[in-house]
């Protein structure tokens, strides 16, 4: 690059030529400030929106479940909690999966052309759009659960997760089908952070005689923790922000319940329902909700990026 | 004795064998439900596919047997998604080819690269928002509220950095050589970028570009409140600043619906966007495929 723009600069040219080539890189500088822009805007935008409720509520507004637009009173907490507890949840199923199924997939247990074939299979399924994945999640999950719920309330209703009657649309549902979303993320990054292990790392434990699980758990989880806890994170930013697929299934309630089995609500689901027919405060308290679950997801994202930097593999 | 032979009942041999069946099982329970899944939309939306699908307008829910067709959100979803290409196309390969060709690794192109990736992060929600407080609400658009045009913009935002990176990554793998070359023998440097190196890295760029429509035409939330949706065929210029559906709206609108009709429509709305965004996508990985073959450079 240095020697390059040396070059460049003891150059003569015409100056129509010259103009036209200090005119395109001011250009594409212009137009790489863009992102920084629209990110600075979304910020801004949602934070002065959101001011009028933010100055009546303050912090009380994330602790108190009260959303009543008759009595103008607002408080997110039902929705806070959702969010947090369908994606904390749905990720705690995902994670054992996902990078068992990684393993499967960079092990040679299966001919490498079959590996090939379930890994692109995997990475195709994350392009399927999150509302089809509701549809599918009403009409079929929905049915094929019902009977396994009543069971889980019937001999676990001592557990406050499972304490209410099953009845339709519920929080569970909304966990299982983050889970059919995450899975292709999770697998997809596992995968390719256990492939960037070097061979030879493998080839050692192997040499002094250690088992192939022993070297799996010793040396290429290690050595592939970085990458996979990013994968991580930023599935847990998604399922976060997942809005179609939860809005769907997760019967759309504010009413606060610990059990898993009842309606629930989260803040993107909560965006998605009252925004269109939204005014006055209500739709201050709906911007103050929004900027709570921008807060949530960029804090996840900046950790991530940060752990890919510090932690990336050095051999 | 027999140390030298595989002993079946050693302890290391019996847990491998657990651990090995384990992520068997993991990986069963991770890929037959997708299986199903896909299986389940191609079907069961295919068997609903008719030639008036396409060319009728949907009905309003009632309790009409006919739900009719799904042509404006059809005709809506290409629209909209060519609005978004349009703004985020231009914008975000002329931020690439800064990032990959002008910035030598500043505090400015390590802070863009870094907003690309958080910008990229933003659920798709918040877009929607954000362009609703920005342009909706404010009726900036020519006194228009909910537009095609707004939710063509909220999609870009998410179209965005998928272009910036994919241009940015496209033009670092074009090996030095050529531009050196290009500069060599007295292009200046827009020459070069345009004449050289933006065609070399063509065919990766364009792929991700692709990838990134598909991924747009299937977002939803930011246009429940951008876009809204609209029953009504669209006729001309006039309609971008007015209500247009899209398949991904019409889908979450009328899959909520009680009627029969209504979610039968929904079902052949998802086979349609479902078959077209999975045959670009295999279509651009095997095009891939075949560029890292073929490769020449």
């Amino acid at each position: 690059m240095e020697e390059k723009l040396t070059l460049f600069k003891n150059r003569k040219r015409f100056g129509i030529e010259k103009n036209i080539d200090i005119i395109f890189k001011n250009t594409s500088l212009v137009l790489s400030s863009f992102v920084a822009i629209i990110l600075l805007g979304i910020i801004l935008v949602v934070f002065f929106q959101s001011f009028e409720s933010f100055s009546r509520y303050g912090l009380k507004f994330l602790v108190t479940s009260e959303w009543n637009p008759v009595k103008d009173e607002y408080g997110a907490f039902t929705a806070i909690y959702g969010t947090l507890v369908t994606s904390f949840l749905s990720l705690l199923i995902t994670i054992p999966l996902g990078v068992g199924t990684a393993i499967f997939i960079t092990e040679d247990f299966v001919p490498k052309v079959v590996r090939e074939i379930i890994g692109s299979f995997v990475e195709l399924l994350a392009a399927i759009p999150s509302v089809v994945l509701g549809l599918w999640a009403i009409f079929v999950m929905e049915p094929f659960f019902r009977a396994f719920f009543v069971f889980l309330h019937n001999f676990f209703d001592w557990i406050p997760l499972f304490s209410t009657e099953p009845t339709g649309r519920n929080s569970l549902l909304a966990i299982l089908i983050l889970v059919v979303m995450l899975l292709p993320i999770v697998t997809a990054i596992a995968r390719d952070s256990l492939n960037q292990v070097p061979k030879k790392l493998r080839n050692a434990a192997y040499g002094i005689g250690a088992s192939r699980w022993k070297t799996i758990f010793s040396v290429i989880l290690p050595a592939a923790l970085s990458g996979i806890m990013a994968g991580v994170l930023l599935a847990l930013g998604r399922a976060m922000g997942e809005t179609m697929a939860v809005t769907m299934i997760i019967g759309n309630s504010n009413a606060f319940s610990w059990s898993l089995l009842s309606p629930g609500y989260t803040i993107s689901s909560m965006l998605a329902n009252q925004f269109g027919e939204a005014d006055g405060s209500q739709v201050s308290s709906l911007f103050y909700a929004a900027f709570v679950l921008m807060i949530l997801s960029l804090v996840v994202n900046i950790f991530a990026q940060w752990l890919v930097k510090k932690f990336s593999l050095k051999y | 004795m027999n140390s030298l032979y595989y002993q079946k009942r050693l302890s290391r041999n019996i847990g491998d064998k657990f651990f090995t069946s384990l992520s068997v099982i993991c990986a069963l329970i991770a890929i037959l439900p997708l299986i199903f899944l896909v299986t389940y939309i191609l079907y069961k939306g295919g068997s609903q596919i008719t030639p008036e699908l396409f060319s009728l307008e949907p009905n309003p829910p009632g309790d009409d047997l006919d739900a009719g067709g799904i042509n404006p959100a059809l005709i809506g979803t290409l629209i909209i998604t060519s609005i978004a290409s349009i703004i985020a196309i231009p914008v975000g390969v002329g931020g690439g080819i800064y990032l990959a060709e002008y910035s030598k690794g500043g505090a400015f192109s390590r802070f863009i690269r870094f907003g690309v990736n958080v910008l990229a992060g933003v659920p798709s929600i918040i877009a929607g928002v954000f362009i609703y407080a920005l342009i909706v609400s404010t009726k900036i658009l020519f006194g228009s509220m909910y537009s095609g045009l707004a939710g063509g913009m909220a999609l870009s935002i998410l179209m965005l950095p998928t272009v910036i990176k994919t241009t940015d990554e496209g033009l670092k793998l074009v090996p030095n050589e050529l531009r050196y070359a290009s500069l060599g023998v007295g292009a200046s440097m827009y020459t070069t970028i345009l004449k050289v190196t933006l065609p070399s890295a063509f065919r990766s760029i364009a792929t991700g570009v692709v990838l990134g429509i598909a991924r747009a035409a299937g977002e939803t939330a930011p246009l429940i409140f951008t876009a809204l949706f609209s029953y009504y065929y669209i006729t001309g210029f006039g309609d971008l600043f007015y209500e247009m559906g899209s398949l991904a709206v019409l889908i979450y609108n009328f899959a909520l619906e009680p009627y029969d009709a209504q979610n039968k429509l929904a079902w052949a709305a998802s086979f349609i966007l479902v078959l077209s965004i999975l045959s670009v996508n295999i279509f651009s990985r095997i095009l891939a495929a075949f560029t890292e073959k073929t490769k020449r450079v």
